[in-house]
């Protein structure tokens, strides 16, 4: 995936440009002439990333130090979360089949399979819901032990990211409706896709930090 | 604030094709970088206003603990006992002073002025750039900042006033809402506050990474960048690091606050007297927890966070000693290796802040050589800025005595601390007035006094004109001397045994000598806290009626110095200048002139030298 924030931006900023003032009809950032290393969204895209997996960082800091206390109790996870595992994963490569038609120069089949993304991503955020009341059923609360309260708290910020995630995702389908990605043109596509497999490399962890280690 | 950017600026824009938007989407929710520089600029002096006001109350009470004050108990009922009778400050208000005094300083003034305001004014003027990378980004930023001001603010008005748990907000007294009174809805407002703070601060981030990898102009190699572009760069990136600590600390902090989880509560916490139980009534509520955890989170945030503070600072001095030197910056290499390894160390060293919370002897071993070791680029620094001075024809100009002070409270600031880097001394001083000195003179002392030099040395960039040189000048020397005044007698009384929290010291046999230097140190304080009216007759008499500022009046080299002062949008009206040269030709013997800028290409006879070498000499 790194190599893809390496790759020169498809469509390079006009070089050395005598056009004035900025470009009003352009996408506002007036951009005129500088050397364009990489594209500056997909470049901030990562950054953010970078930025939120930071955050994350901080959590497995305090989980790690935390499970040490005596009061630890383990929380045994709910079967379903390993189906909304397989949901998210399922999402992810929905995702890349509409990315491989759009390259397949195809770009009537991307829609479906896009469809079938953001569909496993709401189902995902179900399924996360629903483990949550299995949970409660079975007498599990945020504030019983710590286990649980990280479980809560953690899913509970990846399933708020998915959200958002989701709104993204409304936004690409629309356009993907219009046939505004071509093989050439799909930055929009391409950094959701980043964003979304984030995610569903970050629950994986998440999974593996809760109940493997 | 936003009228203030309009008036000066007016008469460049009324020129320009863009004159027809909006009042309201130009200056207010603008995405010109300058307009939100501003705003961010403004913004932060107004919290400034009211943090200084804060700190003008905790020394009226350090010098005069018991003292009735008739007038400050009409303005602040809630704070002073008027129902008693007298107007003597309570104990709890007090400690919403420091609390709000630090906390709007180090975060809403002197992390955003340096950096969210002159940097967004900065950035895409050197690096060449029309705007930054992500301008609505840019705009969403500033508004998110506001916002987090007015959560700020107004939790002086809820319930039983802001919070009172520290700058560092500590549980338990940050986690307990009954703690104390300042524990309750305060506390809630200043978490609330501070994510929208670092939510601001990331967005800021972002565009300050992605405009000075992606958008400098052709030329503009890394070394060649000015000082002040390095530091943003680096600062930028430390915040994007850092912060993120902070904000899955405060989530947890607000989990435990009101959804009784029990990430930093303890087992075992006794309230008023009252065993905090849980539900069942026979255990406790909270179990286990660990508030050393929130040290560790939160000083990993709040290392980083003290050199975002400073390293802007450091910046701008290079920059404008520089200028007024009319000599090369010495070592320029090393500035930028000393920059990168202040930043680098900055993210190893958190433990330092925690030397007295029991950590293991060894670890505290690592972390106090770690921090040490942060005296060398820091006295690479020092030495380069010395050299560069020897021998000049300096110029003193407003900017330059700015930026001298910096260099002096560096140097006087960073002794004391290679003190309290070391475990032993800091088990001693921890918690005194010594630190306090120490930090207000190196972080805030330099960060502000490089504030002040950026304003008036960038000014023309900001709003077209000069600010009045001799206004200038006595603020600095009143500033400067009141500063000192104010700080360096703390030192003594630190050592002496003075806690930096108390709020009455006098309770104490042992401090009660103290009292005549605290009052010194209180009418040196009231001095400064005055002396700032200077700054803000001069800012805005300046803004609205200073001279007109040429193109480059400082004779500087810089790109931010070969387009109109104020810059038009779009920041140059032809195409963006090439960069040619490192930006600290100053005095160079083969040209007849003493300062040759950035853009200006190389000669015939450089050429040649070029060829001869090859190509890989491609700075200076």
């Amino acid at each position: 995936m790194s190599t893809e924030v390496l790759r020169k931006p498809s469509r390079p900023g006009p070089h050395r440009g005598g056009e004035g003032g900025g470009e009003p009809g352009g996408d506002g950032n007036g951009r005129g002439g500088p050397e364009v290393f990489f594209d500056p969204g997909r470049f901030g895209l990562w950054l953010f990333l970078a930025t939120l997996s930071m955050m994350f960082v901080g959590f497995t800091s305090a989980y790690m130090v935390r499970r040490l206390a005596p009061d630890w109790t383990p929380l045994r996870p709910p079967g379903l979360l390993w189906i909304n595992t397989a949901v998210l994963l399922l999402s992810s490569a929905t995702l890349e089949a509409a990315r491989r038609r759009l390259r397949g120069w195809n770009p009537a089949g991307v829609s479906p399979w896009l469809t079938a993304t953001g569909a496993l991503g709401a189902l995902f955020v179900a399924g996360q819901l629903a483990a949550w009341r299995v949970l409660a059923a079975r007498g599990y609360f945020l504030s019983g032990s710590p286990h649980n309260s990280f479980f809560y708290m953690l899913s509970g910020i990846h399933g708020l990211h998915l959200l958002v995630g989701l709104v993204w995702f409304a936004v690409v389908l629309v356009k993907a409706r219009r046939l505004a990605y071509t093989p050439g043109e799909a930055d929009g596509l391409g950094m959701f896709a980043t964003y979304w497999h984030f995610l569903t490399g970050l629950w994986i962890y998440l999974l593996l930090l809760l109940f493997v280690l | 604030m936003t009228d203030m950017a309009h008036a000066p600026e007016a008469h460049a824009a009324e020129a320009h094709a863009h004159a027809e938007e909006a009042f309201i989407w130009k200056y207010v929710f603008s995405k010109n970088h300058r307009v939100i520089g501003i705003q961010y600029y403004v913004t932060a002096m107004v919290m400034a206003l009211v943090a200084g006001l804060l700190a003008m109350l905790i020394r009226l009470q350090l010098a005069w603990p018991q003292r009735d004050w008739g007038v400050l108990a009409k303005l602040f009922p809630m704070g002073y006992d008027v129902g008693g009778g007298f107007g003597v400050m309570r104990p709890e208000f007090y400690a919403m002073l420091f609390t709000m005094h630090g906390t709007i300083m180090v975060f809403f003034v002197l992390s955003t002025a340096p950096v969210s305001g002159f940097g967004n004014i900065l950035i895409p003027l050197q690096a060449g750039a029309r705007d930054m990378a992500f301008p609505f980004l840019n705009g969403l930023s500033y508004w998110t900042f506001f916002v987090g001001c007015v959560v700020i603010l107004s939790s002086f008005f809820v319930g039983a006033g802001a919070a009172a748990g520290g700058w560092t907000a500590y549980p338990p007294l940050s986690a307990l809402k009954g703690a104390v009174p300042g524990s309750e809805t305060g506390q809630t407002f200043w978490i609330i506050g501070m994510v929208f703070f670092i939510a601001s601060f990331t967005m800021g981030g972002l565009n300050f990474v992605t405009t000075i990898i992606n958008l400098r102009t052709k030329g503009l190699t890394p070394l060649r960048m000015p000082m002040t572009l390095w530091a943003m760069f680096l600062v930028a990136v430390l915040g994007l690091l850092a912060f993120p600590a902070l904000v899955a600390a405060c989530l947890m902090l607000i989990f435990d606050r009101h959804f009784g989880t029990s990430f930093f509560l303890p087992t075992g916490l006794v309230l008023n007297n009252v065993p905090l139980l849980g539900p069942d009534g026979k255990t406790f509520l909270h179990q286990g927890g660990s508030p050393l955890l929130w040290q560790h989170l939160f000083w990993f945030l709040g290392h980083p966070e003290v050199y975002i503070l400073m390293l802007p600072a450091l910046g701008f001095t290079s920059d404008i000693l520089v200028t007024f030197a009319r000599k090369p910056l010495f070592g320029y290499k090393s500035m930028v290796g000393a920059l990168w390894a202040i930043a680098g160390l900055s993210f190893i060293v958190w433990g330092h802040h925690m030397f007295v919370s029991g950590m293991n002897p060894y670890l505290g071993m690592a972390f106090a050589v770690g921090t040490i070791l942060i005296a060398v680029p820091s006295a690479v620094k020092v030495f380069n800025w010395l050299a560069t001075l020897r021998g000049a024809r300096i110029r003193f100009n407003t900017p330059m005595l700015w930026a001298v002070g910096v260099v002096s409270l560096f140097i006087s600031g960073g002794l004391s601390g290679v003190w309290l880097a070391q475990s032993a001394p800091d088990i001693q001083l921890h918690d005194t007035m010594f630190v306090a000195a120490h930090f207000h003179l190196i972080m805030a002392g330099a960060a502000l006094f490089g504030v002040f030099g950026a304003t008036s040395y960038w000014f023309p960039k900001m709003f077209g004109r000069m600010m009045n040189d001799t206004l200038g000048k006595a603020h600095f020397w009143f500033t400067f001397v009141t500063y000192y005044g104010t700080f360096f007698p703390m030192h003594y009384i630190g050592i002496a045994g003075h806690l930096r929290r108390i709020y009455d010291p006098y309770q104490y046999e042992f401090l009660k000598p103290l009292q005549p230097i605290n009052q010194l140190i209180t009418i040196s304080a009231l001095i400064l806290g005055s002396s700032q009216i200077l700054f803000f007759v001069n800012f805005f008499w300046s803004a609205f009626a200073g001279k007109k500022a040429t193109e480059n009046p400082w004779q500087a080299n810089g790109l931010e110095w070969t387009t109109a002062s104020p810059p038009p949008h779009g920041n140059w009206p032809g195409p963006i200048p090439e960069v040619h040269r490192w930006p600290y030709e100053y005095a160079n013997p083969d040209f007849p002139k003493d300062h040759v800028m950035q853009h200006e290409p190389l000669t015939a006879a450089e050429m040649e030298v070029k060829a001869a070498e090859g190509p890989s000499r491609h700075e200076h």
